[in-house]
């Protein structure tokens, strides 16, 4: 059988099979950005006060300042940096789920404004009305910020109709979880967005755990990249831990959306290391596993120690953890000095028209 | 044995079509499944096919003939050694004639006794040997009441003073009404587009959507795979980005399957981000009862989506609001809910020949003026209404009926102004009883207009029970004109 000439379908059949992994192959044959000691410390900078602020806004729910639902992004700094610092601010759009505070900040939206909206103030970026879940930044292509699991991805693939719509050139990333990607919308989105050649990443943010349940608990299929073989969407499969294979890994993807291929599905493998949000208490996982990749795939400490074997002096990054200090330090005395919402507030924004 | 080849019944709603072309001639030897007509309904030509073999004996309807009523008998067939002659001595008188009488088609027509005028997606085009039998057993029987029959009317509103004097009025029905308010939109405003199941190759799973693919082309008029969750998000997606779609759910059932994308992602938006971020989409589809379909495809769902802030909730009856309102509401900023009536669909009114009728969204508007009682409705309980009360004012009850139009924001200033006149209402809504538009009027005057009552207010809605499929029980659950008639002397204490 070896010898024998592969048939006119066997070849149509490789070549499909070829489409689907070349994105992974291309990855695979050049995983890194290459960036320069400047870029590498932005994006140095950029995770540290994702990290900083993270850290900050749990001690402040601790306080009672902050209620509700609060989950922290602290250990997946990585994913958003690398992905978002790929993209052409003023022009692409940016969706994701509740876990919503570091795709802000690696957006270079205001810190202030989110520990604001973090304690329900008037000046919080949704003027308190919307909480840690519901933030937006239309100003910034940031869509939100959305508390139903899973209901981004269909958000996210309309984001990406407007842009194929007004032929703008614009592409879309929609941000979700290994526990959102079990939800049917997810595949209904998928359909459509290849059906239609939508110009959309669909990033899932594999951190092991979907709230407690551990992703071999609740997947049948947990290389998630595969999942839009079906739809025959290329999957590619990223080490979410590390800046600059997220980064190269989305100029991949990026590239080949823009160009009007429609949609690609990228699974970052990172991992959370808080709980699922401020009340969990952890029981699904050892102390033992968390503090393992801590200490070995921090995706911080990774680009600190090759920020110093590109030659970065010790001093300077001391200097920039002062300032991301200082700036957090900012955020969290303005989010607790700011006012309340005013008691009007509460039946405006309704509706936008009054009828 | 001559055979008789009666007018089929080629969708659910078809009460006559028009005979267009006949594709055999007399003494042709068809065998079933041979096209034999081309036959015109309210909807679409259709073919219609021969179901046994024989010879063609005589066309009994010559081609080009309107309004044929289902049933009537349109060609004899010989049977296999008779001949054509002898079958052309048909017994039957030819029917009535009704040669190009254009406007025969759609005319409303449900009122009790008539057929039912109910619409459904039609996915078998062909014409059958079961559904053409059955239709002119239905015909011989003159059994064709169901239970949405009695939803029937044929008054019209008064002329509302919303149309400027003088303007010129045409017949149209509401399904090209709204159409054209579609039609007009997309023309206006290059952001506005089209998505949903067959609303673009197929016209309209209820033809609502017709000519406009030719129009606009596939770019603004868009079929999407059967996915109401998905493409429900992706609407409400790229009204978020900017643009201003209008989401069709072949009806409002299916939308439950996307409900979650209308509350918590279009209505919630502008509040929760602080008024920055919009979502000007449309959900149009038809909503409440149609005919036989039972109970998972009968369903009012206006006081579900009514009771969301952060929407907007449109129910409009006649055609002048429907296309009015559901221009207004595809210029809003807003997310619309936007409720129509498949049983209405086929009804005629008159409509203002204006460049760009727009009106008041949240604004009610009374239909029939009356100073005994009023009667609160919407949709196609407005019909019902206007029925119950031409009947009460031969009984000297002057009813004035109020139809709401939007359910959110209602418009509570007419309602209260209304039984401040009148002094005693009756709120008739074809939908549950329970938790409903008609619980919501009620509390309205009980919390706001309490002291111009001079009755309890009743309310006249479905039996509290799924929709049964049987006609009787169909029959015996929906509203109906002698329950409005109770309710009305009951609350006049006659």
């Amino acid at each position: 059988m070896s010898n024998a000439e592969p048939s006119p379908s066997e070849i149509a059949e490789r070549e499909e099979d070829f489409a689907l992994h070349s994105l992974a192959e291309k990855h695979a044959a050049d995983r890194r950005y290459k960036a320069s000691k400047e870029e590498l410390l932005h994006f140095y900078e950029q995770m540290l006060l994702i990290r900083r602020f993270e850290e900050k806004a749990g001690q402040l729910y601790g306080l009672g300042l902050i209620g509700g639902f609060c989950h922290l992004y602290i250990g997946q700094e990585a994913v958003a940096v690398g992905l978002q610092s790929a993209l052409k601010g003023g022009l692409d759009s940016v969706i994701t789920g509740y876990r919503d505070h570091g795709h802000m900040l690696a957006y270079g939206i205001d810190p202030k404004v989110i520990m604001a909206e973090l304690t329900g103030r008037h000046s919080g970026i949704s003027k308190g009305k919307g909480g840690s879940m519901h933030m937006f930044s239309v100003e910034h292509g940031f869509y939100g910020g959305h508390g139903i699991v899973g209901a981004q991805v269909p958000l996210g693939s309309g984001l990406a109709f407007a842009h194929k719509y007004r032929e703008d050139g614009g592409v879309t990333l929609a941000y979700f979880g290994d526990g959102a990607a079990n939800q049917g919308q997810v595949y209904e989105s998928f359909n459509m967005a290849s059906l239609w050649k939508l110009p959309i990443i669909f990033v899932i943010e594999n951190n092991q755990y979907a709230m407690g349940t551990a992703v071999s608990r609740s997947s049948a299929e947990t290389h998630f990249y595969r999942r839009g073989t079906a739809f025959r969407i290329p999957g590619m499969q990223v080490n979410g831990m590390d800046v600059l294979e997220v980064r190269k890994a989305a100029e991949i993807a990026i590239e080949h959306v823009r160009g009007g291929n429609g949609p690609v599905l990228m699974e970052l493998n990172t991992y959370r290391y808080r709980g699922h949000s401020m009340s969990d208490p952890a029981k699904y996982r050892t102390r033992e596993e968390v503090q393992g990749v801590r200490e070995k795939r921090d995706p911080i400490e990774h680009a600190k120690t090759e920020l110093m074997e590109m030659g970065v002096a010790e001093a300077s990054l001391k200097e920039i953890d002062k300032r991301v200090r200082a700036s957090v330090g900012q955020a969290a005395d303005f989010a607790e000095s700011s006012p309340e919402p005013d008691a009007s507030e509460l039946y405006t924004d309704v509706l936008v028209e009054t009828y | 044995m001559p055979v008789e080849v009666k007018m089929p019944a080629l969708s659910p709603t078809m009460e006559e079509g028009k005979l267009a072309k006949w594709l055999v001639k007399e003494g042709d030897e068809v065998s079933s499944g041979d096209v034999l007509a081309e036959i015109e309904t309210d909807k679409a030509t259709m073919e219609f096919e021969a179901v046994d073999e024989g010879k063609v004996g005589k066309l009994v309807v010559p081609e080009g003939t309107d309004g044929v009523k289902v049933g009537t008998v349109i060609a004899i067939m010989a049977g296999e050694d008779e001949d054509v002659s002898e079958a052309s001595s048909s017994p039957e008188p030819a029917p009535q004639a009704k040669a190009d009488e254009q406007p025969a088609k759609e005319k409303p027509k449900a009122k009790k006794g008539g057929a039912p005028k109910v619409e459904e997606p039609e996915k078998d085009l062909k014409a059958d040997e079961s559904k053409a039998d059955k239709a002119s057993e239905k015909d011989d029987k003159a059994e064709l009441e169901t239970g949405t029959t009695q939803l029937g009317s044929d008054i019209k509103p008064a002329k509302s003073d919303e149309v400027p004097h003088g303007v010129n009025m045409k017949t149209a029905t509401v399904r090209e009404a709204l159409r054209d308010a579609m039609a007009e939109e997309m023309r206006r405003d290059e952001r506005v587009f089209i998505m949903g199941e067959e609303v673009a190759e197929y016209q309209g799973a209820y033809k609502v959507t017709q000519g406009l693919l030719e129009e606009f082309g596939p770019k603004r008029v868009i079929d999407t795979p059967i996915t109401e969750y998905g493409f429900a998000g992706i609407g409400t997606g790229a009204a978020m980005g900017g643009l201003r779609p209008i989401v069709e759910f072949m009806t409002f059932n299916f939308a439950m399957q996307a409900i979650d994308h209308i509350i918590n992602s279009a209505a919630k938006t502008n509040y929760m981000s602080g008024g920055q971020m919009r979502c000007p989409v449309v959900f149009r589809g038809p909503n409440g009862a149609a005919a036989r379909v039972a109970a998972q495809h009968s369903q009012n769902y206006g006081p579900w989506y009514a009771s969301v802030p952060g929407l907007v909730v449109i129910a409009p009856y006649d055609a002048s609001d429907a296309k009015g309102l559901l221009k207004a509401a595809i210029r809003s900023e807003d997310p619309v809910v936007f409720l129509e009536n498949e049983l209405v669909y086929g009804r005629s009114f008159e409509l203002p020949e204006l460049d760009d009728h727009v009106l008041p969204i949240g604004k009610a508007r009374i239909v029939r003026e009356g100073t005994s009682v009023t009667i609160v409705s919407y949709s196609i309980g407005v019909g019902v209404s206007l029925e119950a009360a031409e009947k009460l004012a031969g009984e000297g009850i002057e009813v004035e009926v109020v139809d709401l139009r939007t359910l959110r924001p209602l418009d509570k200033a007419t309602v209260l102004e209304s039984l401040k006149k009148t002094n005693r209402m009756v709120v008739v809504e074809e939908g549950f009883p329970v938790c409903s538009i008609a619980s919501e009027i009620i509390t309205i005057c009980m919390e706001e207009g309490f002291d111009d009552l001079d009755a309890p207010v009743l309310r006249v809605c479905d039996e509290d029970v799924p929709l049964p499929y049987a006609a009787n029980l169909e029959k015996a659950a929906l509203i109906d004109v002698d329950r409005v008639i109770a309710a009305v002397k009951k609350v006049c204490y006659r």
